[in-house]
């Protein structure tokens, strides 16, 4: 992949999506001990996809991303316990929601900047996270949202205790969710974002309208997270506070950075690479994990990816 | 009546706490530029140093408080000299991971070294004691924690505006390259600044152990908090910090006492609607 980003890309918006889903079906069909696994990969991916639309694309640095996760998640959790269990509905249910908190807190957020967006996007996710702990009819507080059950997908595959249609479901969704951010990227939409992340001036000066392209592309971001957050309310049959969390917010932010902000490849590398230390460090022992993110974080910044790629490359190149 | 003086004077023990912590914080963030988000874990480091010194070495209070404030502020000044002056020109996001990172680190290698468990600090019998203010008794700590807050203020403001010193920061972050030609040594004034900051962030642990109890999460569970009292002071803005910190402690704890099942929830709402009037905090500098 050319590594000039200011030229619109020439690479048909399918192949990357497809190229996902054969991977993702390869390893649905090699590890089947490990469903559970691959479904929370996906389900992450979409998420730091949707961020990487807010901060790479975009330019806005969010630390209160798990906001539009959470809603996505109660929203479809409601759906699911109050009105039907149909996974697709439930599925535009939760992305309808993460899409309308996305509009409704970005009318308000867009109009700050730097560190006073940052702390406002925070402000945001903990006036969400302590509604969800404290409206304990609708959401059960702090036990998390629990006791619906899913629908069979499209009236035919049930939700099995394997975990098969779920995974399955999930990179589906993921391979969808990468097609359009894909297409919008790249669209002239996708550009202009791209020209007011670069120089917001310029563009305002060049006639277009700043704050609704941005608006909009925080709200596609929002249906994209709110779609991650309906994912894993359903696949996991249950709906936590942690999913609104503030840790959630800086793993996802983490996870961006390690795989390549402005690059939806990147998101979707960030959160295999990331889950898969998790989930290794994770089952040795918490604090373990905490040590070995810590010291990965900052060796992320003090010797950045692609630096790390171009010496690796450099040293495969002289070798060969 | 007396509810109204409770709620202002836990408010302000609160608010005083919380200043103590941001002010270092708001030094480095609005005076240096640099976005620092390990400094919760400094707080927590303080507090941790004084639990084990008072409890496991059974050292008096009034020593343990300074070796451990002293303490925090050399390992900030190391850790400073070490690695952070090299991420002062780096963009925000990335200091903003750097420093979550380092926080991780400190978190776990304090649990590491000191377990899961809440860490209580053994307190001297003249601030164990209750003192009568006439309409409620109050723990004589809550009035060490509410001069303390004023005592740094004033010092604060006072280094900053009157000494030497204070002209020279003012100087190193305004016009740095101005500043080294003029024969101001810059490193020095970052790394002392960047102490200072440790230091207070150390204090504010120990004193606000009451209020914010510690164990390994602190670090990233009360950062938060601290974060908001700098974002609606206005950064680098001292009186601005003192002003946002005792309005949003008196905020939380009026909340706490009139709608204790709502938590955070006014909190944050205040946050938005004093960043919202004014985006560049209440002061600008």
């Amino acid at each position: 992949m050319s590594t000039d980003s200011s030229a619109p890309r020439v690479a048909p918006a399918w192949r990357a999506p497809l190229l996902v889903l054969a991977i993702g079906l390869i390893a649905w069909w090699a590890l089947p001990e490990q469903l559970g696994l691959l479904t929370r990969i996906a389900i992450t991916a979409l998420f730091v996809l949707s961020l990487d639309l807010v901060v790479g694309i975009a330019g806005l640095a969010t630390l209160g991303h798990a906001a539009l996760f959470g809603a996505g998640a109660y929203a479809a959790g409601l759906f699911a316990l109050k009105a039907s269990g149909e996974p697709l509905l439930g599925l535009a249910v939760g992305a309808g929601a993460g899409a309308l908190l996305a509009l409704a807190s970005g009318a308000f957020l867009l109009r700050y900047h730097g560190f006073t967006f940052l702390m406002l996007t925070v402000a945001v996710a903990q006036i969400a996270a302590s509604l969800a702990q404290k409206a304990r009819d609708w959401t059960g507080g702090d036990d998390g949202l629990s006791g619906f059950t899913m629908g069979p997908l499209l009236g035919r595959f049930a939700f099995d205790l394997e975990g098969r249609t779920a995974a399955l479901y999930a990179i589906a969704v993921l391979a969808l969710g990468l097609f359009v951010a894909r297409r919008v990227v790249d669209s002239p939409f996708g550009l202009a974002v791209r020209g007011i992340h670069e120089n917001r001036a310029r563009m305002a000066a060049l006639g277009t309208p700043v704050l609704r392209r941005l608006l909009a592309m925080y709200t596609l971001a929002g249906a994209l997270a709110g779609a991650a957050g309906a994912l894993s309310a359903q696949t996991n049959a249950i709906v936590g506070l942690d999913s609104l969390s503030f840790a959630l917010s800086a793993e996802a932010l983490v996870m961006l950075i390690l795989g390549g902000a402005g690059r939806l490849h990147g998101a979707l590398i960030g959160a295999v690479v990331f889950t898969l230390l998790h989930h290794t460090a994770a089952s040795i022992n918490p604090y373990h994990w905490l040590f070995i993110i810590g010291a990965a974080l900052m060796a992320v910044v003090l010797l950045p990816p692609q630096k790390a790629w171009a010496w690796l490359r450099s040293r495969w190149g002289a070798k060969a | 009546m007396q509810l109204l003086a409770n709620v202002l004077i836990d408010g302000l023990a609160y608010g005083m706490v919380l200043f103590i912590i941001a002010v270092g914080l708001s030094v480095t963030l609005g005076l240096m530029r640099f976005v620092n988000l390990a400094h919760g874990a400094f707080a927590m480091i303080g507090g941790y140093a004084a639990a084990l010194l008072t409890r496991e070495a059974s050292w008096s209070f009034w020593i343990a408080v300074p070796v451990a404030v002293a303490g925090t502020a050399a390992l900030g000044a190391l850790i400073e000299a070490l690695v952070l002056r090299h991420l002062y020109r780096r963009t925000e996001l990335e200091q903003v991971l750097f420093t979550i990172g380092l926080s991780f680190f400190l978190i776990a290698l304090t649990n590491a070294l000191a377990g899961p468990q809440v860490q209580l600090i053994v307190l001297p019998p003249l601030l164990a004691q209750s003192v009568d203010l006439g309409f409620r008794t109050l723990p004589a700590q809550r009035l060490l924690v509410i001069a303390a807050g004023l005592l740094v203020a004033a010092a604060a403001a006072w280094t900053v505006t009157r000494t030497r010193f204070g002209i020279w920061l003012r100087a190193a972050v305004d016009h740095p390259d101005t500043a080294a030609t003029l024969g101001i040594p810059i490193r020095t004034v970052q790394c002392a600044s960047f102490a200072a900051g440790a230091a207070l962030a150390g204090l504010g642990g120990v004193l606000g152990a009451e209020l914010m109890p510690l164990e390994p999460y602190y670090a990233l569970k009360y950062l938060v908090l601290v974060l908001v009292v700098v974002a609606v002071g206005g950064m680098g803005s001292l009186p601005g910090s003192l002003l946002a910190a005792v309005s949003l402690g008196i905020v939380e704890t009026a909340s706490k006492y009139l709608a204790s099942d709502w938590g955070g929830l006014f909190f944050f709402l205040a946050m938005a609607v004093l960043l919202a009037w004014r985006p560049n905090g209440l002061l600008k500098r």
